[in-house]
């Protein structure tokens, strides 16, 4: 449990060579790989989410414990059986048409993985179509969209407009966020969750799974 | 035309103009075209944007620049038009303002981050900001305006370049800082108390705060700025914060409010006031007024 610990402490301080040292000597010590993920980096990412919404650390916090986090998790990977950390759903995020502002999304991609969700990043100026065609292929269960600008928020009711025309509604859930997006306008385009800010997306995202 | 920060020491509140985003949105600008695309074909429009603020009495004009470094140019492989789009910008203002206001040359973020929490170096950083500052002071800028900086070290790595392409044009360094429960920070997690050591400690003449969550907000954040440092400081706010009425967004605060406000802003010793996202030249005008009244 110690080292467990270790792993989270460091990952919460961003120091990736020490993550990638103690999950090595957890591996060694024949903790299983889940138990390292759940216990150790998953842990201390949650730890990390929440002092981001208390303003007790900033982005650059955040952004250096996640790139631990990937480090520990490169070296779980090929454990698992399926060579894939085991996931808690499939989520499909990308920053709506002509949109390229994606700190944001990027952080919602972060605080996911962090919650032990598989994430497919589209990226930015995401094509309404192509967040279709991804979540169809992938079998994904959400469909996450980002737009900073009031100008592209009208593409995210593209979206959910496709997703009744081919009935996937209640298939794929959809969620909404961005600086200007408000849960009015959420309410307004069929949108099933919007997300005020990252953490809040997360516990939005687990809602739509059925995680909480 | 007289030295800008001559003015400023003796106590003379400045004019800078308004939003240039939302003024080229409705003069087609187009979703996910960069502003930066009227700098070629298109320079009568940025003339025009000056000229309304020039009329409605601001002493300080931008340039359509804001996203000109190569670095962020290069999200839209323009990088190699870097010296072309500063260099019309500054002209297509310089011809209809002559010598009646300072052109400032803004400079925005580089939209990358810094390593160890990004990937780009100090030096690409510092390298696309002197060639977008080069290409400004060549052209002739009065001012360079480095602004809506969130983090600090990008935002003193552009001083740095400014005052090394010329160390004798004045640089205005601002910041946008986000309310928390905490106080002031950046979403970089900067509070006003750094920002204004940093930015001075590395030359910037005048600094302050830009964008941000209303000008209510701005008042705080000046009365920050004056605690911690004796620069002249600037304020540019937003209009608020873009609400969403019936499918167009709406920046909230009105002309007559801002220049309500903006006495607040004299009274706690701001010395440049403006707009930023969602201003017009009537914001402009009404601030124009209450800036007459005390100077």
């Amino acid at each position: 449990m110690d080292i467990l610990n270790k792993i989270s402490e460091h990952l919460q301080l961003g120091d990736d060579e020490k993550v990638r040292i103690f999950t090595k000597e957890a591996i060694k010590a024949k903790i299983s790989p889940k138990e390292i993920l759940n216990n150790g980096l998953i842990f201390g990412m949650d730890i990390i989410g929440k002092k981001y919404k208390a303003h007790e650390i900033f982005l650059p916090d955040v952004l250096l414990a996640a790139k631990a986090m990937y480090a520990g998790m490169d070296l779980l990977r090929p454990m698992f059986i399926k060579g894939g950390i085991p996931t808690i759903g499939k989520v499909v995020i990308g920053t709506v048409q002509g949109d390229l502002h994606d700190i944001g999304k990027n952080l919602v991609g972060i605080m996911l993985k962090g919650a032990g969700f598989e994430v497919i990043d589209l990226g930015n100026d995401v094509s309404p179509s192509e967040f279709i065609e991804i979540a169809k292929k992938e079998d994904a269960s959400v469909i996450g969209m980002s737009a900073l600008l009031t100008t592209t928020m009208p593409f995210m009711k593209i979206v959910i407009d496709l997703l009744k025309e081919e009935r996937l509604i209640g298939k794929i859930k959809t969620i909404i966020g961005g600086a200007p997006v408000t849960e009015e306008f959420a309410r307004e385009i069929g949108a099933d969750a919007f997300g005020y800010d990252s953490i809040n997306a997360i516990e939005k995202v687990k809602g739509l799974t059925g995680m909480t | 035309m007289e030295d800008l920060l001559m003015r400023l020491n003796r106590g003379e509140i400045l004019v800078s103009d308004g939003a240039m985003g939302t003024m080229l949105m409705e003069r087609g600008l187009e979703v996910g075209e960069p502003p930066e695309s009227f700098n070629f074909a298109r320079l009568k429009v940025l003339s025009e944007i000056a000229t309304l603020y020039l009329d409605a009495g601001a002493d300080i004009i931008q340039t359509n620049t804001f996203g000109a470094s190569p670095l962020k140019l290069s999200f839209y492989s323009l990088e190699d038009k870097t010296e072309e789009i500063n260099r019309n910008a500054v002209l297509a203002v310089r011809k209809v303002v002559g010598e009646c206001a300072y052109i400032s040359g803004s400079c925005g973020p580089s939209g990358k981050l810094l390593e160890p929490y990004g990937d780009t170096s100090d030096s690409e950083m510092y390298n696309s900001f002197e060639r977008q500052m080069k290409a400004l002071i060549s052209a002739d800028v009065d001012i360079i305006c480095i602004e809506t900086m969130t983090d600090l070290r990008e935002a003193t790595i552009a001083v740095k370049a400014a005052k090394t392409v010329s160390s004798s044009t004045p640089v205005i360094a601002t910041m946008t800082f986000d309310p928390t429960p905490r106080g002031f920070y950046t979403v970089m997690g900067v509070n006003i108390e750094e920002a204004a050591g940093g930015l001075e400690s590395e030359g910037a003449d005048i600094i302050g705060s830009n964008c941000g969550n209303g000008i209510e907000n701005m008042i705080k954040i000046a009365k920050e700025f004056r605690e911690f440092s004796s620069l002249p400081i600037v304020i540019q706010s937003n209009a608020g914060i873009p609400e969403i009425r019936e499918n167009t967004s709406v920046y909230p605060e009105t002309p007559l409010f801002m220049a309500e406000k903006a006495k607040e802003l004299v009274n706690v010793g701001v010395s440049i006031i403006g707009g930023c996202c969602g201003t017009t030249p009537e914001h402009i005008r009404a601030i124009r007024k209450v800036v007459d009244s005390v100077n």
